[in-house]
């Protein structure tokens, strides 16, 4: 029997743009906790861990009441962007990146603390702006931190389950990724179908943590 | 050249010191503050560079006003042309040795700068090495370099020796004595290695608990002014062996250790562990003790 590829495809397809836009927003947001000093850093430092500790069922029942075209904020999407993000891609894709956020931001932020106070201080005295400190000293130096980051927000992505089911539902083509299709076949006792796209994402999964631990222990071992 | 006035709280492990410091330097003039560790050397540094604020005071270089708390003026630390030298070098370790220079120079790159810099430091063949590649006596040429490279109008070298063995340490000295002569940089130095503070510099002002305490020429403030000897160093005393009248004393100088006669009335107020001085005058060495802390006596001082 041929099997069908496509909630597969539709999960590395998610992993991949959620992991870009994470990116993205994870870099200034962990420049942010790691080196301001403001009130309420605590409050927003416990906000970005909050999935850590969640349910996703619980994410995934308040993004969906957000993002439903009867609420304020959904129909604020909708009339002014058209942009309807209930039962759709563009919606696994905001609900994931809120996610996965801890497993960017904590490993990006500390690697900026861990870094020498004085390398900072250094390329400021040399005349570098902060810009140029950030992009030439800082990232090129946290560079394990970023790759473990963007490396295991992808594998979290791909094993996401509960929110996508909630946000997204399970359309065919739109939103049925692989976890929730095993979730279906075995529904309807398509052992043999489950098996296969439980295998694909176990051998994924495990690959992609490994190359996370021989990155860590190249990084960490003898220069 | 450099006007400083600053005061600063700081929070140290022996509880809150305040930190009230005036100086000057002339153009050329290698400058210590010296002390010892946890006085706020390093802070009034960090002051001049613009990476602390006091919180208050003035710091003019060259006519340029950097830091004036009553005018509200507080210059980056990117528009301030420093020096720095780091205990910790903090050379960048992405970035070859060479390329570590180049981020300095600004623009446009000057090359020939460059060049001109590594052969200087004579880290020339060391261009194309990480960082971390280096000994420590090769970085600290290294992180000088870098930050010549900045064309600075002032050198800031915070206790720039202090992690070096002796031999490195000594031939390091006379390097930076050599580049501090051959730019006529304006130099400030935090130490507390009176050895280093006699070979380099100038001037030194004496710091403690946040205040200073003796300034002048080193071998004024450490010395005895009327002794003009002819060969003069500073050691420790490591033993004092009774002689029949006379005593042996093991002094380290440097990393050596050298033995000199003493007479009992030389001997009356040195122990083993002062610092002292030996002067030879007319072949006829003179021992005498050297005061650590200059700020505690000396009626002969103002």
């Amino acid at each position: 029997m041929a099997y069908d590829w496509q909630p597969l495809i539709l999960t590395l397809k998610l992993a991949t743009v959620t992991t870009a836009i994470l990116f993205l927003i994870a870099v200034p947001l962990a420049y942010w906790l790691a080196f301001g000093r403001f009130r309420l850093k605590a409050a927003v430092e416990a906000l970005v861990a909050m999935p850590l500790v969640l349910p996703p069922s619980v994410l995934g029942f308040y993004l969906l009441l957000a993002f439903s075209p009867k609420n304020a904020f959904g129909r604020f999407l909708d009339e002014t962007f058209g942009l309807r993000l209930v039962f759709s891609f563009e919606g696994l894709v905001v609900a994931s990146v809120v996610f996965s956020l801890p497993f960017m931001v904590h490993p990006v932020q500390s690697g900026f603390q861990n870094l020498p106070r004085s390398l900072t201080e250094a390329a400021y005295t040399l005349g570098l702006s902060r810009w140029k400190t950030l992009t030439r000293i800082l990232l090129p130096n946290i560079k394990p931190s970023l790759l473990a980051g963007a490396v295991i927000s992808f594998a979290h992505t791909i094993g996401e389950f509960g929110v996508v089911l909630m946000i997204g539902g399970s359309i065919p083509g739109v939103t049925r990724v692989a976890s929730i299709a095993i979730y279906d076949e075995v529904e309807s006792l398509n052992y043999d179908a489950a098996n296969f796209y439980a295998f694909v994402l176990f051998a994924l999964s495990f690959s992609i943590l490994l190359a996370v631990f021989f990155i860590n222990k190249r990084a960490l071992g003898p220069h | 050249m450099l006007e400083l006035s600053l005061r600063k709280n700081l929070h140290t492990a022996e509880g809150n010191v305040t930190l009230d410091i005036e100086l000057e330097a002339e153009t050329g003039q290698f400058l210590t503050l010296f002390g010892r560790s946890g006085v706020g050397k390093t802070t009034c540094l960090r002051c001049i560079a613009g990476l602390t604020e006091p919180d208050h005071g003035r710091i003019a270089v060259g006519g340029e006003i950097w830091f004036d708390r009553t005018k509200g003026i507080d210059i980056p630390p990117q528009k301030r042309r420093v020096g720095f030298v780091f205990q910790d070098y903090a050379l960048f370790p992405n970035l070859s040795v060479r390329e570590n220079l180049r981020i300095a120079l600004g623009d446009p790159k000057d090359e020939r700068y460059l060049d001109e810099l590594l052969e200087l430091m004579d880290i020339r063949e060391l261009e194309r090495r990480l960082p971390t590649t280096l000994s420590g006596g090769q970085q600290q040429r290294v992180a000088l370099a870098r930050a010549l490279a900045r064309r600075p109008r002032l050198l800031l070298l915070d206790e720039p020796l202090s992690a070096l063995d002796g031999e490195t340490r000594q031939r390091l000295q006379n390097e930076i004595l050599r580049i501090q002569r051959h730019f006529r940089m304006t130099t400030l130095m935090v130490s507390h290695d009176l050895g280093e503070v006699y070979r380099l510099s100038d001037r030194v002002i004496v710091i403690e608990g946040g205040r200073t305490v003796a300034r002048g020429r080193p071998a004024e403030v450490f010395g005895n002014r009327r002794i003009s000897g002819k060969f003069r160093f500073t050691g420790e005393v490591l033993a004092i062996e009774p002689n029949d009248v006379v005593f042996t004393l093991s002094i380290l100088i440097g990393n050596r250790v050298v033995q000199v006669i003493a007479t009992a009335q030389e001997m009356r107020d040195i122990q083993v562990g002062d610092a002292v001085m030996l002067v030879s005058k007319a072949f006829n060495p003179l021992v005498m003790k050297v005061d650590r802390n200059p700020g505690r006596l000396s009626p002969s001082r103002s």
